[in-house]
């Protein structure tokens, strides 16, 4: 169907109706084994978002009573906050390029099909219910040294400290990560290079992060290691699920960094 | 009851210095032997959390999500305003506290605006030393905007994602102080009571979201800085967990609430498609600087847009306000846009929709300037509609953005309830009936950073704190009081569910609370909501238990208070018998449909005392002393 006419069908206000078998991840809690458990679903409405679409299915749910409803997280449900995180049809954040779950839309999957969804899986990131895991291991990483060091008020005019646009613009794209985690849980590995390695190219690059420069990288590396997060071998899953895209130059970026710290016997 | 709301004495640009001169002391060595609670980490408690740690009291930080980084404030867009005149074109802490007075249409303090207007221009810097990747000139300075109608271009940005790179700065001066240990962090936790101990807001109760265990925390002071209330709403531009509990509990123990039917409505949101629809999305106000907005001359005009000629296209805006055209505040722009619809020339299938058209611009400039100015909201606009907005104009219409109104606070952000403090969107300070674009970052900033670190010192040193526990009777009543109210929503097993309630609320408020009010449709909605509120706690279906991870539950907690919250808003509208900014009264128009405000009797803040549920509140006013500025008319003609 052509946009216009997709358009047309909508304004009018008689878009298709989709249907879909749900299977979906269902564990109480940390202690519980879990295991895929499938829902029919239908009336779905194409233009519907992914997470609406869950609503959906939840206010079925707790309608009928008998099992609970799905837990799932999301907040800003605009791609922006990082909370939101599903495993779909086996690829985190599902088939969009670029976009996280809650802007997938249900139009991209075929009528009738089946969909699985399951939680981020990583031993860092342990499953709290259902769909829902606990990323505070990335808090931790950013605690080791994600900052420069600037008490409030201490800091000079900002024209002070002139900062060209390429730079300004690369160091925007690696800031641009949201801490989602699907790099982690696309990473056979459980590696969260991709996200650590965006967090020190960001402030490596920028003058304000020159003074704690090696500090910061030794310490992130070392706090990601503590959390249990996986080597990088180079599989580049994480790129491809990114959904800020953030590219895997700067895990390179972050191996020279951290090998320029050691020589500097940080 | 009179109000004071301690403005210093002085002339205004004397008065925040003088005040912190006056404000006394805590000694360095003593800040380690005092326990601040901050609730909330979006801007404006993350900063709290984060200069207060490193003046050295100890600071414990609560917040919804799983991490402080992800509050609300990460999806602000368009830019945070500042008076540094840095691109020398008249701009001054003057015009800023002038626009931002005006813009607020005269119902907002003097003394505040200035203060924060004085503060914006170190946030800037503060911002730009942790390394916010601010957009830049050729020459590496600093690159502004002209943003929200300002005449002058005072606004920085980070392409399109300003809040995340700012909150991101903030959240990294958090997790410096929480590895030097003088933060804790508290996440997935809900503040479900403020304690009052001999009159002073001395600790909360919270609901661990994870274990649902109960929780208390004692402190010398609490700041809240939960942000806004726009959700009550059902459908806004806020994230889904943004909440009025928070605020409504503290108020429901004596803090008064301003303003609460002060409301920013967005004029540039993608339209309501569904009856699924969870959220709706902002489209950054920035496009209004291109974009042209219009709707066809006749009615029900079924034509594509592009079938329809210039001639029979009536650019509403342009018309009606020749100077600032497309660029006309925000609550102007949002009333103009419903009454085009209302007359039955509204597009798309249900009708509330007005064009925002490009072609123009891309014929100006090319399709590449513009995808340069806007390319990730076109891309944006696209995946949500399926629609090319290069091809053909974008669908907008209006949106629950923001809650002006919020607890009561004085000249130091505290409200009437003693060491209780209010950061951010969550209290009423400094916006008036109508927030200017970009302000909101700044305030909350302002409040943060510069602000809340001197004025609770004063508090602190002036007001030595008892010793008091956990096991205080305080923390039992409060406890039990948070535990009953859970139990009984539990117990109801009703038929309908939480968002159902939910959105049947928010649809009454945006018809007789929203963009356009009036006395009888107020009166009933008052009387609607009641009945809704009726049904809730006796229809409900909640299911789960309270001693797990149960989000249907938190949702009914939420939606319990919004239900309390919305009869509030709707006494505020009533009481109010004038139109200022955001609050339009259909009574009190000009002849061409202009808002009417009436100075006389309507010069002063609102700020309402909690009487009970289903009680009518009793009214203070603040009355709002201007000083310094006229007041004139608004016209944007
Ligand atoms: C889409 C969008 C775009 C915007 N763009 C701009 C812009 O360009 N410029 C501008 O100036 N303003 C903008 N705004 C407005 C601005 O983003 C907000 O007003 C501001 O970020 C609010 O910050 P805050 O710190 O007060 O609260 P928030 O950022 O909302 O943070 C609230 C915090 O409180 C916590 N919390 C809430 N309730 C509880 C509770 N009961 N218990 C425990 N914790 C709780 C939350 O977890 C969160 O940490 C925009 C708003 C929206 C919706
Ligand atoms: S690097 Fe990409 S995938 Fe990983 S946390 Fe950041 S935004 Fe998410
Ligand atoms: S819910 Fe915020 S990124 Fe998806």
């Amino acid at each position: 169907m052509t946009e216009e006419q997709s358009r047309r069908k909508r304004d009018a206000g008689q878009s298709d109706c989709l249907s879909f078998t749900i299977s979906i991840w269902r564990q109480q809690g940390l202690n519980d084994k879990g295991q895929m458990v499938s829902y029919p679903l239908k009336r779905v409405r194409p233009e519907m978002s992914f997470l609406e679409m869950l609503d959906v299915l939840n206010g079925e749910l707790e309608r009928k009573g008998e099992e609970l409803p799905i837990s799932f997280d999301s907040d800003c449900r605009e791609g922006i906050c990082g909370m939101c995180g599903l495993v779909i049809n086996g690829v985190a954040h599902g088939p969009g390029h670029g976009t996280t779950t809650c802007q997938l839309y249900m139009r991209s999957f075929a009528d009738g099909s089946t969909i699985t969804i399951e939680p981020w899986r990583a031993a860092a990131f342990p499953v709290i219910k259902d769909l829902v895991v606990d990323r505070s291991a990335f808090d931790r990483i950013i605690q080791a040294g994600g900052y420069a060091s600037i008490n409030s008020g201490s800091a000079p005019d900002a024209n002070s400290m002139l900062i060209s646009q390429e730079l300004a613009s690369e160091a925007f794209d690696a800031a641009a990560c949201i801490g989602c985690g699907a790099c982690v849980a696309s990473c056979k590995n459980a590696s969260a290079m991709l996200f650590v390695s965006a967090k020190v190219k960001h402030l490596n690059i920028l003058p304000q992060g020159q003074p704690e420069r090696h500090k910061r990288t030794v310490a992130m590396v070392e706090a990601m290691q503590q959390e249990g997060f996986g080597n990088c071998t180079n599989e580049y899953e994480c790129e491809a699920v990114c959904p800020k895209e953030i590219a895997v130059e700067h895990i390179s970026f972050l191996n020279r960094e951290y090998l320029k710290a050691k020589v500097a016997g940080k | 009851m009179a109000l004071d709301g301690h403005i210093p004495s002085g002339p205004l640009a004397e008065k925040w210095e003088k005040h912190q001169f006056e404000l006394k002391l805590v000694n360095p060595a003593n800040k380690r032997k005092h326990n601040v609670i901050v609730v909330g980490t979006g801007l404006a408690g993350a900063s709290a959390a984060a200069t207060l740690a490193e003046l050295g009291y100890n600071v414990l930080s609560f917040c919804l999500q799983d991490s402080p980084r992800r509050a609300h404030s990460i999806a602000a867009q368009g830019g945070i305003n500042a008076a540094k005149n840095y691109q020398n074109d008249g701009d001054s802490i003057y015009r800023l506290f002038y626009d931002t007075i005006k813009g607020g249409d005269y119902r907002a303090r003097e003394a505040n605006v200035y203060r924060l207007a004085q503060i914006s221009s170190h946030i800037i810097d503060q911002c730009a030393a942790q390394g916010v990747p601010f957009a830049r000139e050729y020459g590496g300075t600093l690159a502004n905007r002209s943003f929200g109608g300002a005449q002058v271009s005072r606004t920085f940005y980070a392409r399109g994602q300003t809040g995340q790179q700012l909150l991101l700065g903030a959240y990294s001066a958090l997790m410096r102080q929480v590895e030097i240990g003088k933060v804790t962090l508290l996440p997935r936790r809900e503040m479900l009571e403020l304690v009052m101990v001999d009159d002073k807001a001395r600790g909360i109760v919270v609901r661990n979201l994870i274990s649902g265990e109960m929780e208390r925390y004692v402190a010398d002071a609490v700041i809240i800085a939960t942000g806004g209330y726009g959700n009550a709403f059902f459908l806004s531009t806020n994230a889904k967990a943004c909440n009025v509990t928070a605020t409504w509990r503290a108020h429901r123990k004596g803090a008064f609430f301003a303003n609460p039917s002060f409301t920013q409505i967005h004029p540039t949101c993608i339209p309501v498609s569904g009856n699924y629809q969870s959220k709706l999305t902002l489209m950054s106000e920035s496009l209004r600087n291109d974009g042209r907005v219009w709707v066809p001359k006749v009615q029900k005009d079924q034509r594509a847009p592009e079938q329809i000629p210039a001639d029979e296209r009536d650019y509403y805006l342009e018309r009606r306000y020749p100077s600032f055209g497309n660029l006309v505040p925000r609550d102007v722009a949002s009333r103009a846009a419903k009454a085009v619809c209302d007359e039955g020339r509204g597009v798309g299938s249900s009708g509330r929709a007005v064009y925002l058209d490009f072609a123009d611009a891309i014929k100006r400039d090319g399709e590449h300037v513009i995808s340069q100015k806007y390319g990730n909201l076109f891309d944006m606009y696209q995946e949500i509609t399926n629609e090319n907005p290069y091809q053909t104009p974008m669908r907008i219409y209006p949106a629950v953005h923001y809650t002006m109104g919020g607890l009561w606070v004085d000249y130091n952000l505290m409200s009437n309830l003693p060491g209780l403090f209010v950061l951010g969107e969550a209290n009423f300070s400094d916006h008036g009936a109508n927030r200017l674009g970009a302000s909101a970052l700044m305030q909350g900033l302002a409040d943060g950073y510069f602000v809340i670190p001197y004025t609770i010192g004063g508090y602190i040193a002036a007001n030595a704190a008892d010793d008091v526990g956990t096991d205080h009777p305080a923390f039992d009543q409060a406890e039990q009081a948070a535990t009953e109210r859970i139990d009984k929503l539990l117990a109801i097993k009703g038929k309908r569910t939480v968002d159902d309630f939910h959105r049947e609320l928010g649809l009454l408020l945006w018809d007789h609370c929203g963009m356009a009010r009036n006395a009888e449709g107020l009166s009933s909605a008052k009387q609607k909501v009641r009945e809704i509120r009726e049904e809730f706690w006796q229809n409900v279906t909640v299911a789960g238990t309270a001693g797990e991870f149960n989000q249907v539950l938190e949702r009914a907690g939420r939606v319990a208070d919004f239900m309390e919250f919305a009869e509030l808003m709707i006494d505020d509208a009533y009481e109010r018998n004038e139109s200022c900014g955001g609050h339009f009264r259909e009574e009190y128009q000009t002849e061409e449909g202009e808002a009417r405000r009436n100075d006389d009797d309507f010069t002063y803040v609102s700020a309402w005392e909690f009487q009970g549920v289903g009680t009518d509140p009793t009214l203070h006013k603040e009355e709002l002393v201007f000083e310094n500025v006229h007041l004139t008319q608004r016209s944007y003609k």
